[in-house]
């Protein structure tokens, strides 16, 4: 396995764990989904496999990639892990990229000072990776400073840089969201072509169930911290077994479907509410009174598991 | 004119600083209204015999040239040190209060022309304006205070205009005005009461500033005239005594600024926090 | 660009205003205050002093006048020294520009370096450097000064107590001049970077696997500039303006302490012509320091 989480709990601060035994697997050429609100904890496992923990936090539990354990690794090792195995592709590229520097600099930059080659094959190579995110004139792109060039264009920046140092895993943090539609469209289909051409796994965070559906080989649903739903993408879009993923795809409304939209009532949690039972329970349609009493146990469904002790 | 109020940040407003401050300038206040009592010496009583004399029972903190006891000076320094930053900002307030609110009720030409006269004060650097009119009008304690009250006017301008637009847009004045209220009325019964904790906090971060000015003033020549122990300067007047060794008569009054400003600065950054805690 | 010079000649023409009619703001007949003291009226004397100042002219066509020759040079006579204030200016400003350069080395040198160290560092570091520019920035400099003197001066004789020249001689009065603006910078410098730190681009630049050091180097650091080069501009064309304690404080012979003299002797002439050049050199240095923002930032480019 590529990438690897094995009962990741992380707290820091709130009244209750930020993520809770949160476990995941990524293999080569393999696309993984991960679903789930705001503040649902997506952000915090992409970030801890490039072990950038908030501050104070207590951790336990494994994140392996290729076989070494990112948690507790060395700082030399971590910062060839960073530099050359894994790479992050973020929300905001007009926030990625230092504002007082050229486009060219935050390129060559990694590559020069990680990765140690030389000024001139490091320019070289960013280059013919501009070229490859489908950028017309990388020449003057690498002069541009960021506020000169689109959102759309800097994410395929991003995304070049993302591949300077030939990661075997890509990670991905709602990394179109920001983006107007057409832009959306054509960066999805630009990771697509990345991700096949190179066999990159990828660990694809975004609060679009329907895109994730799409994208994905195998989708995580994740509510407060904890995964309540792992299925293939294919089976989970068709014949969603836990009610929040129900409810997600509910409230995303689709052309030609007859149904109306039907809103999950209630608000996404904060790290200040804690749960006995279902952290789900109170916004759930179909909760009892169990629900409330006891954490409900992943059952095996078709392909995957759910949690819910309704399933 | 470029006296800006530089708050440290908040690390160094401890609760123990700020209390072991407060309680120092308690006992500077004290000192400056008890000094008959408390001073074994009249401030200017000459003694040449004491010359130069190290501290002593006698001379509890040495004396100067002249054989003046320098811990009977520093207390009644303290007056003079104390009430004339006070009288300083008491110019600088009602006229920089003045213009800031009017800047702020009238925005338009007012407001354009008391920015005018503001840029234009501190395009001088440091004490320069004071420095011009200190030239102009003669040395003195009197003129030096007149000066600095101006020259610290348009920073509180600055400071009061912008505190009273944020209270000008609160639905209160609004009310006022439509009770049929004339602006002279609401400014001084209403946005002007409404604004004085704000500007009070300011003030005091000021008045360290203040001390700090009306001494270097003193200490140019410019502003105390001797035989006042004020305590800036009597820094100047002890300064030829460094040669020859002797460091008490500039390190006794030196050493008071220091210390009020610093206590100064440690009230007022506790100030501001708490006022910045309050607005929000 | 264009409205910026603009609005440097503009303040420049008011403050040389301020500067020329203070004459006129003085109690009494200005030949009285412009002959300095009240024993040498002659009217022989006043009436040269009139003449001189061509006081029987218009307002403006004196202002003008005066204007006109302070720009080609011309400052008049010193009625103290009885020679060309341009002269005097010329044989005192060396010494000036000497130590307001080093305190200007001294302070941005030790105050960037002492606020990346409390940035970075953060901690005790941090609390000592708060505590340790909070209070120099209460001390004012001619007591630091006199402090200075005492100790390196007097009580080691590690530096000459009084004079000029040489580096050596202004090495205390810099370190004075220093100390407050370098109190200053390193705040600046802290909060700046504090602020650059939280910033996403840093965290993305720590994610690609640099190393802290080019962090903090190449993306907080550089970053934080902007404010830094401002504020390091700003005190520096306050200090001229500062020269006027320190040099007295020492006894150095510069345009600071000549200021000082000239008011004490009742000389308009050299009072008028130093404060000019302290003003319109602040002027034109902030002036300068708002037009290297461009280079720094390149974000403001596309704004101007």
């Amino acid at each position: 396995m590529l990438l690897s989480v094995e009962g990741l709990t992380i707290e820091a601060g709130g009244r209750r764990p930020i993520l809770r035994e949160v476990s995941l697997a990524v293999g080569k050429g393999e696309i993984v989904g991960l679903v789930g609100e705001s503040g649902s904890g997506k952000s915090t496992i992409a970030r801890s496999v490039l072990r950038l923990l908030p501050n104070g936090a207590k951790v336990s539990g494994r994140v392996l990639v290729s076989g070494a354990d990112v948690l507790t690794m060395g700082p030399a090792a971590l910062r060839d892990l960073r530099a050359s195995q894994v790479s992050m592709i973020y929300q905001d590229p007009r926030s990625s990229l230092n504002p007082v520097r050229r486009i060219g600099d935050f390129l060559t930059e990694r590559m020069v000072l990680t990765l140690g080659r030389p000024k001139a094959k490091a320019r070289a190579r960013a280059l013919e990776l501009l070229a490859a995110v489908g950028l017309r004139d990388p020449a003057l792109i690498m002069r541009q400073y960021p506020h000169e060039v689109s959102g759309g264009m800097l994410q395929r920046v991003v995304i070049a840089a993302a591949l300077a140092a030939d990661p075997a895993l890509l990670l991905a943090d709602e990394a179109t969201s920001a983006l107007d539609v057409t832009t959306q469209a054509e960066t999805i289909a630009l990771l697509r072509r990345i991700q096949a051409e190179r066999e990159l796994g990828m660990l694809f965070i975004t609060h679009d169930l329907h895109l994730a559906a799409a994208f994905c080989d195998r989708v995580h649903v994740l509510y407060a911290g904890t995964v309540v739903e792992s299925r293939p993408a294919k089976e989970l879009f068709e014949d969603p077994r836990h009610p929040y993923t129900a409810g997600l795809l509910g409230c995303t409304p689709e052309l030609g479907d007859p149904r109306p939209i039907r809103p999950i009532p209630g608000r996404p949690p904060s790290l200040d509410d804690v749960f006995d039972g279902c952290p789900f329970a109170p916004r759930c349609p179909q909760a009892v009174d169990a629900c409330t009493e006891r954490l409900p146990e992943p059952v095996a469904v078709s392909g995957g598991f759910a949690a819910c002790l309704e399933v | 004119m470029t006296a800006v109020a530089t708050l440290p940040p908040r690390a160094a407003a401890s609760p123990f600083g700020y209390r072991l401050a407060t309680a120092f300038l308690g006992l500077v206040v004290a000192a400056a209204v008890l000094a008959p009592l408390v001073a074994p010496y009249e401030p200017d009583a000459v003694d040449f015999a004491a010359s130069l004399a190290p501290m002593s029972p006698e001379n509890l903190l040495g004396a100067d040239q002249s054989g003046r006891d320098l811990f009977s000076r520093v207390l009644y320094g303290a007056r003079t040190s104390l009430i004339g930053p006070l009288a300083l900002l008491a110019i600088a307030s009602v006229l920089g209060v003045a213009l800031g609110t009017l800047a702020a009720w009238h925005r338009g030409w007012v407001d354009a022309v008391v920015s005018r006269v503001t840029d234009v004060m501190y395009a001088f650097p440091g004490l320069l304006f004071v420095v011009l009119i200190v030239a102009v009008f003669g040395n003195g304690m009197t003129t030096a205070v007149i000066a600095l009250g101006l020259a610290y006017a348009p920073t509180i301008a600055k400071y009061t205009r912008s505190v009273a637009l944020g209270e000008c847009a609160k639905p209160y004045i609004d009310a006022y005005r439509v009770q049929g209220m004339g602006g002279w009325t609401i400014c001084v019964r209403h946005l002007v009461p409404n604004m004085a904790r704000s500007i009070v906090g300011y003030l005091v971060v000021l008045f360290g500033e203040g001390l700090m000015s009306l001494a270097t003033l003193s200490f140019l020549g410019f502003g105390a005239q001797p035989p006042s122990s004020d305590w800036g300067l009597m820094v100047k007047e002890g300064q030829p005594a460094i040669v020859q060794g002797a460091f008490l008569p500039v390190l006794v009054p030196g050493a008071a600024i220091a210390l009020v400003v610093v206590s100064f600065n440690v009230i007022g950054v506790r100030l501001a926090d708490r006022m910045g805690v309050r607005g929000s | 660009m264009i409205r910026k010079l603009a609005g440097l000649l503009a303040t420049l023409l008011a403050t040389s205003f301020v500067i020329f009619g203070a004459s006129y703001a003085a109690p009494g007949d200005p030949v009285t205050f412009l002959a300095g003291g009240k024993e040498n009226l002659t009217p022989e004397y006043l009436a040269a002093i009139r003449a001189q100042y061509h006081l029987d002219d218009p307002f403006l066509v004196q202002y003008g006048r005066w204007l006109g020759d302070a720009a080609t040079g011309d400052l008049g006579r010193s009625l103290q020294y009885n020679d060309q204030v341009a002269d005097l200016l010329a044989a005192r400003l060396p010494s000036t520009l000497t130590l307001v350069a080093y305190a200007s080395v001294l302070f941005v040198v030790f105050g960037v370096a002492l606020g990346v160290l409390a940035a970075v560092r953060g901690g005790r570091t941090d609390a000592a450097v708060v505590a340790g520019t909070t209070f120099a920035t209460s001390v004012p400099p001619f007591v630091v000064a006199t402090v200075l003197i005492s100790l390196f001066g007097v009580q080691l004789g590690w530096f000459p107590v009084m004079g000029g020249g040489s580096l050596w001689h202004l090495t205390l009065p810099a370190v004075t001049l220093a100390l407050g603006a370098l109190a200053i910078i390193s705040r600046v410098t802290r909060q700046s970077m504090v602020e650059q730190r939280e910033l996403d681009h840093v965290t993305v630049a720590r994610a690609s696997g640099l190393s802290e050091r080019s962090i903090v180097g190449r993306h907080v650091l550089r970053g934080a500039l902007g404010p830094i080069v401002t504020m390091c501009g700003l005190v520096t064309a306050g200090m001229l303006a500062g020269t006027v304690t320190v040099e007295t404080a020492f006894g150095l012979n510069g345009i600071g302490s000549l200021l000082v003299n000239a008011i004490n002797t009742h000389d308009f002439p050299v009072t008028q012509a130093v404060l000019l050049l302290m003003v319109a050199a602040y002027i034109a240095v902030t002036t300068v320091v708002d037009l290297l923002q461009p280079l720094i930032d390149p974000r403001v480019r596309r704004r101007a």
